[in-house]
């Protein structure tokens, strides 16, 4: 599902990502882990499409509608509420029976009381779980999820362990994390960087 | 086609609800003229002559968008939203038209106060003038936003706007200052109307490489 040759990706004259080679099957977990700056992010950021590659090549074959991306900002509008935000990502990737999902989401990740709350309301734990839901909304086949676990607290990392192991065997993940361990479990591949 | 304007119709609609809740950009840009109208009046002399106070106008429409297009993208760079619409499956040039449009809407709000404003304290608003504002407000916001969205992503944003801004609306600023002034507005509004149309499939085309990093 994923293929990198020789991959390269520059800020100015800073060699974030250099000559990497890498190939994820449908169906894989690939885990990255390593330092903070080693280029974990900016690799997730070139496969989600948020950035162009400077050097190489890389070929994501899934579509746009079809990658969910989980990055650093939860990437809801603070002045919209939870339900607001949900349906604004809907319609936008044209999810079929929207308000049925976006309702089984929240649900499932204890915010369906606080859907009418504006999302700078939120605790950050309560932004991550959102943005969860954003994330999955429409049901992606690739999950790009840059440091999942950060911000939740032990029943949120509980939820999300639970929503990854359902996945597992439908979506193919590329991850990010700072806690390896936790996800050792599921994972099929494994980058480190320095 | 009636999926791309369907998610332009979302992103306006979203745009137009972020400025209901955070009531911030309106009210400023109405502010903005209605003080520039003031500080205008006040500062031509007395005796000055209506195609002075026509230019005036013209200034006060140019810095209040530009003061709106500052603005623009803010929800999109504080809290990296522009990302977020860039992941979705949507033509990225409706992201474009959509914040234009909205930015078309805040620039008609402020002119309705505006152009009475001006003809309270400076002399009437005949029609050529007010189609050249309508044509000037489709270049303005169609230009503005491809550039108020390229300053958005660079430091110096405050400073990078209206350095590109300001030498763009020249000509937005020439035909509506003629289609004002002149015996035969036509023909200024034939340059407005043109510079609209080339200048919006321009922006059109260059959005997403505008916003891909």
């Amino acid at each position: 599902m994923i293929e990198a040759r020789k991959l390269g990706r520059t800020y100015g004259t800073k060699h974030v990502i250099r000559d990497l080679d890498l190939d994820v099957g449908r169906g894989d977990f690939l885990l990255l882990t390593g330092p903070n700056g080693s280029g974990k992010t900016t690799l997730l950021r070139l496969i989600a499409g948020l950035l162009v590659p400077t050097a190489g090549e890389l070929d994501v074959r899934a579509p746009r509608e079809r990658i969910g991306f989980l990055g650093h900002e939860p990437l809801v509008y603070r002045e919209l509420t939870a339900i607001e935000n949900l349906d604004l990502y809907g319609r936008l990737y044209r999810v079929p029976e929207r308000r049925e999902r976006i309702g089984m989401l929240l649900e499932r990740f204890d915010l369906w009381e606080a859907r009418n709350q504006r999302a700078d309301s939120f605790s950050r734990g309560m932004l991550q779980r959102l943005a969860l839901c954003r994330a999955l909304l429409h049901e992606p086949e690739l999950l790009v999820l840059d440091e999942p676990f950060s911000a939740l607290d032990e029943d949120g990392a509980a939820l999300l362990d639970r929503e990854l192991g359902e996945l597992r065997p439908r979506a193919t993940f590329v991850v990010s994390t700072h806690d390896p361990d936790r996800l050792e479990p599921l994972s099929s591949q494994r980058l480190a960087f320095a | 086609m009636s999926a791309y304007f369907a998610d332009v119709a979302t992103l306006a609609r979203k745009d137009l609800r972020l400025e209901l809740r955070a009531r911030s950009l309106v009210p400023a840009m109405l502010l903005f003229v209605v003080a520039a109208l003031v500080v205008f009046h006040f500062a031509l002399p007395s005796g000055s002559s209506d195609l002075a106070a026509k230019g005036m106008l013209w200034v006060a429409i140019v810095f209040t968008a530009l003061l709106g297009l500052t603005r623009a993208f803010v929800a999109e760079r504080e809290q990296r939203m522009l990302d977020g619409l860039l992941l979705a499956p949507c033509d990225r040039s409706a992201i474009w038209l959509a914040k234009a449009l909205a930015m078309l809407g805040f620039l008609v709000v402020a002119e309705l106060v505006a152009l009475p404003a001006f003809a309270l304290f400076f002399s009437g608003i005949d029609g050529a003038t007010i189609a050249g504002v309508a044509l000037a407000d489709l270049g303005i916001c169609a230009v503005g936003t491809v550039l108020a969205a390229m300053a958005a992503a660079g430091r110096a944003r405050e400073l990078l706007l209206p350095l590109l801004f300001l030498p763009l609306a020249i000509p937005i600023v020439v035909g509506g200052v003629g289609a004002g002034v002149a015996d035969e507005p036509a023909r200024y509004l034939g340059f407005l109307a043109l510079y609209d149309g080339v200048f919006a499939i321009i922006s059109w085309a260059s959005f997403e490489y505008v916003v891909t990093e």
